[in-house]
């Protein structure tokens, strides 16, 4: 149990002091686990992350569920994982009961209309970076291309995509590639 | 009966969001989309707004819709219900990691679930951009400015890769000065 305590200390941290996500929890990570209390290795954490972004779920949330599993087993891996999602819970929902008052006010409305442009940008920048890695060749680039069409025109659940993509991985990928 | 609706759906998206924070984006359009919980463009200044803020990314994005929906335990849920499969999964594969890390059917679903995933949310993009440009709503000469806007933004989060924060209050000016 001081193992579980202790994992959502850290974790909580962490959550409190990300900004911007997964990619963001790293040097926090590096810092508070394998700097100071020395928990995991830098390797460690690096194998746990790589995992946490090809498994489904949030980044941040995954990595965390790996390090308390890692450390506390699975009351470990649950309070790792409830201490970092805590801050968010209490930070987002003090902005959400305040937020509707504030949209009200005339020049909020025109800033978030600027603000809706770079969300846009923010995603197409995010979709590059996750082509750059994944579309290898003609295989993988037919279905960037299908799914984002399929997307686009007929809008299906999103999970009928993921399952088609995963097998269409298991058909058509060669060895030497896997 | 509201809560369980909320769990059940996110844990639906916690299952099958791949990709981080950005991929659950289309999964919640989906739900909008089924319950109308909430427009298109509140769900485009949730996700500025879970870009800005300490957290995960796509557990700040739950939390907020959760909170729409009902309120401080509808929050609450949504997360629960997110991190709920990452659980499941990730301490089943804690279990067996090594063996995990080099099975050949792992590796080839990754093959063809990667460049999947980028399409999915490039689409949730596109859907996102008809609302934020006024594509069909708003004047031509408006939509055009606002895409190129957009175009230069894109550029320079490329070109400084600065947190987003940075780029959101950039476009909160220009939205104060141009619109």
């Amino acid at each position: 149990m001081h193992d579980a305590l202790a994992l959502f200390g850290a974790f909580f941290k962490i959550g409190a002091f990300t900004f911007g996500g997964g990619y963001a929890m790293m040097p926090l990570i590096q810092e508070e686990l394998v700097n100071k209390r020395g928990w995991v290795t830098a390797e460690e954490v690096l194998d746990y992350y790589a995992i946490g972004q090809m498994t489904p779920g949030i980044i941040a949330v995954n990595t965390a569920t790996f390090i308390g599993y890692k450390k506390g087993g699975i009351l470990g891996a649950i309070f790792a994982t409830l201490g970092v999602v805590a801050p968010s819970i209490v930070i987002i929902t003090l902005i959400a009961t305040v937020f509707d008052t504030i949209m009200e006010n005339n020049m909020v409305e025109k800033a978030f209309l600027g603000i809706r442009i770079v969300v846009v940008s923010l995603i197409a920048s995010g979709v590059v970076a996750l082509a750059k890695k994944s579309l290898i060749d003609k295989v993988t680039i037919s279905l960037f291309v299908i799914s984002l069409l399929i997307m686009s025109v007929i809008s299906p659940s999103p999970i009928v995509v993921i399952i088609i993509g995963a097998v269409a991985g298991l058909i058509f990928c060669k060895e030497e590639q896997a | 009966m509201i809560y369980l609706t909320l769990y059940l759906e996110f844990f639906k998206i916690g299952a099958f969001a791949v990709g981080g924070g950005l991929a659950t984006i289309p999964f919640l359009q989906e739900l909008i989309e089924k319950y109308h919980w909430i427009t298109q463009s509140e769900l485009i200044d949730i996700v500025a707004v879970a870009e800005s803020t300490p957290g995960a990314v796509g557990v700040n994005a739950a939390t907020f819709m959760g909170y729409k929906v009902a309120e401080t335990l509808g929050g609450i849920i949504a997360v629960l219900g997110l991190i709920s499969p990452s659980i499941v999964i990730i301490v089943i594969i804690a279990h067996f990691f090594n063996r995990f890390r080099q099975n050949q059917y792992v590796k080839k679903a990754f093959y063809g679930l990667r460049p999947v995933a980028a399409g999915i949310i490039g689409a949730a993009g596109v859907s996102v951009g008809v609302v934020a440009f006024g594509i069909g709503t708003d004047d031509i000469s408006i939509q055009i400015t606002r895409l190129l806007i957009g175009l230069i933004m894109y550029f320079l989060i490329e070109k400084y890769s600065k947190h987003p924060i940075v780029y959101i209050a950039l476009g909160a000016v220009i939205g104060i000065i141009l619109m």
